[in-house]
């Protein structure tokens, strides 16, 4: 009964991070970095609040948060 | 038949682009080619085209590109100082393959000259004008009725190999007025716009040659997102740095002109049959030049004549056969010597060139031509 | 409402840009622009001049069209004129755009055409290696003014608005969301509409002059940016190094190929 939640998910493409480090500059919780490979990875993805700043700042469409079905 | 009218050079170059199909004009306004501007500016809104004046003459080779690509058989008119603006964009059409013409109506130059007087001193630059490798289709008409066939001609052949076609108008020919008979609606033949021969389903690539090198470059709105780019770019349309590419690409834009070379190297004979003397002339000096060649074989001369339309692709094999007939060639040409190096070039030593070179404002005068003929004649008797 | 990223030829990225560099941030804003628009993918055409902004248009699957330095202006007009069902949207660089593209930029505005121009300005000239443009500010350095630049750079917005463009809007990188609404607005304007979108250029302009990494740059435009209303309250003391972002400028007036639609009707023609 009620309606269905849209979840949001994140994701990474690591094959197209260039490892700028400006998702990480602008996340609110602190929960991005940038791995040994210069990559983009989360830290604390429970803590992620999908706000969606990394995907509006990432000049090479990396990270996004997108909307998913869920319960 | 048609009414025979009275028409100057330029109104009927532009009359013949017309009947080609051009609907489309970007242009600036100089001198001697003005006219071509205005009778587009009242002509083509009348046939639902569009005519527009730009802000400088790089604009002017700008809009007429973006035009044919969106669709428009597209023409350009300019003199020296304007055919040098438009180098850069003019190598653009060539390396994109877009169909374009410009017309050039040369003046004295270099730099702002002598507005209205005439010259053919453009002539090397219509071949060697753009940076980097490449062909070039120039023709160059004689005669009023001449520029209106030449008019359809370079349009046609702009479609056909998708390439920038220079016509190399001269002052004399392009203001002078002569009573012309246009041909019929129906002889005048126009090569359409190629189409796409697949989808982009069927793996579609704008640049993919065709069996005459030419490619099927989609026009923009139809469905097949291309990306057209000056730089060098393989069959996707895309840029690339392949040394391979870049070399195949360079020999096909030359190849898709040199294998139809002979189709459209066009020229006149006169008086060839017993010739030991050759003038070989083009544009408004050939018209003086025929008078002159008439007075000279009167005086018991043998002398031919070449008249030239196709300036470019040079033509080398025509050259060729007549220097190993005749003991001179004569080239009178309103500048300092140009295609002159042509027909030594392609004369391969076999015979004697003599640059007859005028470059005062003034064009020749069949006595110039005349004396010319029997100083040649005296020479190569000795 | 279309994902943006099914505006972007996926097959031809990653992009050429440097890390860190604010392009992707503003195509990625068109993008969303052109999405919110729901315009005909085959009816939209891309044209561009020459630089790192210009390479855009590679990148968008769109019919697009990259020119030469300077010059998109006049080959946007010249699709738009043949064909005025086409959308035409006009991406090019300060340099581009304002130095050998000046003329161009001035006239495309005095017509009014409806072409949108996205002008990405990174104040210097990247893909060539940093050299000064038109719009980098006094006494910045450049690999072409090594003890900094001796002449000023004017308002592409002030001088659009002397021209005619019939709209003007400014926004940045780090304003992404309302960059996008900008833009939608400008595409909608019918007549020649300018959003200049200031971006960050890292490597060049940003290392020479000491201004941090690119999610610095970014935050100083979050601080320099003002919201145009609010820009104009603020004292000459109080501006400094600000600027106004937002619609600068709007204004009706008759758009190009509608008014040579009419001189075709004139002529007795009829549009083909």
């Amino acid at each position: 009964m009620g309606g269905i939640t849209l979840l949001k998910k994140i994701t990474t493409r690591k094959e197209r991070c260039k490892g700028c480090g400006v998702c990480v500059a602008f996340c609110p919780k602190k929960i991005l970095a940038l791995d040994n490979l210069s990559k983009i990875y989360l830290t604390d993805e429970e803590s992620c609040i999908k706000c969606g700043r990394c995907e509006l700042m990432c000049p090479d469409f990396a990270i996004r948060v997108y909307k998913e079905e869920g319960k | 038949m048609k009414e025979a009218r009275l028409m100057q050079g330029n109104e009927a170059c532009t009359e013949g682009a017309i009947a080609a199909g051009v609907r489309f004009f970007g242009g600036y306004p100089i001198t001697p080619s003005t006219e071509v501007a205005e009778i587009m500016a009242e002509t083509l809104p009348k046939l639902g085209g569009t005519f527009i004046q730009m802000e400088d003459e790089i604009a002017g080779m700008a809009v007429v590109i973006g035009a044919s690509l969106a669709g428009k058989k597209a023409l350009t008119a300019t003199s020296g100082p304007g055919f040098s603006l438009k180098q850069e964009l003019i190598g653009y059409a060539c390396i994109a393959e877009i169909p374009v013409v410009i017309v050039n109506v040369q003046r004295v130059g270099p730099a702002t000259g002598q507005p209205t007087s005439p010259s053919q001193g453009d002539v090397m630059q219509a071949r060697w004008g753009t940076h980097g490798d490449h062909p070039m289709i120039a023709l160059s008409p004689w005669t009023v009725r001449e520029s209106f066939d030449i008019g359809v001609m370079a349009v046609n052949y702009a479609e056909r190999f998708r390439t920038p076609v220079i016509i190399l108008l001269d002052e004399v020919v392009g203001h002078m007025r002569e009573r012309v008979v246009l041909p019929e609606d129906e002889d005048i033949e126009i090569y359409p716009r190629r189409a796409p021969a697949s989808t982009i389903a069927e793996g579609y690539k704008p640049y993919t040659p065709m069996a005459d090198l030419v490619p099927n470059v989609a026009d923009f709105g139809t469905g097949n997102r291309i990306h057209v780019t000056g730089l060098v770019h393989d069959e996707t349309g895309f840029p690339t740095g392949s040394a391979q590419v870049t070399e195949d690409t360079i020999k096909r834009l030359h190849e898709k002109i040199t294998r139809v070379q002979d189709e459209i190297t066009h020229y006149d004979e006169f008086f060839m049959e017993d010739a030991e003397l050759v003038v070989f002339a083009y544009g408004g000096t050939a018209r003086t030049a025929y008078v002159g060649v008439e007075q000279a074989r009167k005086k018991g001369i043998k002398v031919g004549m070449i008249r030239m339309m196709t300036i470019w692709p040079f033509a080398d094999k025509v050259v060729e056969a007549v220097a190993k007939k005749v003991k001179a060639i004569l080239v009178p040409e309103m500048n300092y010597g140009q295609l002159v190096l042509e027909v030594e070039r392609a004369s391969h030593g076999l015979t004697k060139v003599v640059s007859l070179p005028k470059y005062n404002t003034m064009i020749f005068t069949p006595n110039e031509i005349c004396s010319a003929i029997e100083n040649l004649a005296v020479e190569v008797a000795k | 409402m279309r994902d943006y990223e099914e505006y972007f030829r996926n097959n031809r990225l990653p992009h050429i840009w440097c890390p860190g560099c604010g392009n992707g941030i503003v195509m990625k804003a068109l993008a969303k622009a052109i999405a919110k628009l729901d315009l005909d993918q085959d009816k939209t055409v891309i044209v561009s001049g020459i630089g790192c902004s210009s390479r855009a248009s590679g990148y968008m699957d769109f019919d697009t069209l990259h020119t030469a330095h300077g010059r998109a202006i006049p080959f946007a007009t010249g699709v738009k004129l043949a064909n005025p069902e086409l959308n035409v949207i006009v991406i090019t660089g300060d340099g581009d755009c304002t130095a050998i593209g000046g003329n161009h930029f001035i006239h495309g505005a005095r017509r009014n055409v409806d072409l949108t121009v996205i002008l990405f300005n990174n104040n210097i000239y990247g893909m060539t290696g940093g050299q000064a443009s038109p719009l980098t500010p006094v006494d910045k350095k450049a690999t072409t003014a090594p003890f900094g630049t001796v002449d000023r750079p004017f308002d592409p917005c002030e001088l659009a608005k002397a021209a005619g463009a019939t709209y003007i809007a400014r926004g940045t990188a780090f304003h992404a969301n309302p960059l996008v609404d900008l833009m939608v607005k400008g595409i909608q304007n019918k007549g020649f509409s300018l959003v200049e979108a200031i971006t960050q250029c890292p490597i060049a302009y940003g290392r020479k002059n000491k201004l941090g990494d690119a999610p610095n740059m970014l935050k100083l435009m979050g601080e320099n940016g003002v919201a145009i209303d609010a820009y104009n309250k603020l004292t000459d003391e109080q501006r400094g190094e600000k600027f106004p972002i937002g619609v600068l400028y709007q204004k009706e007036a008759p758009e190009y190929t509608a008014q040579y639609a009419k001189v075709i009707e004139r002529a007795g023609g009829t549009r083909k």
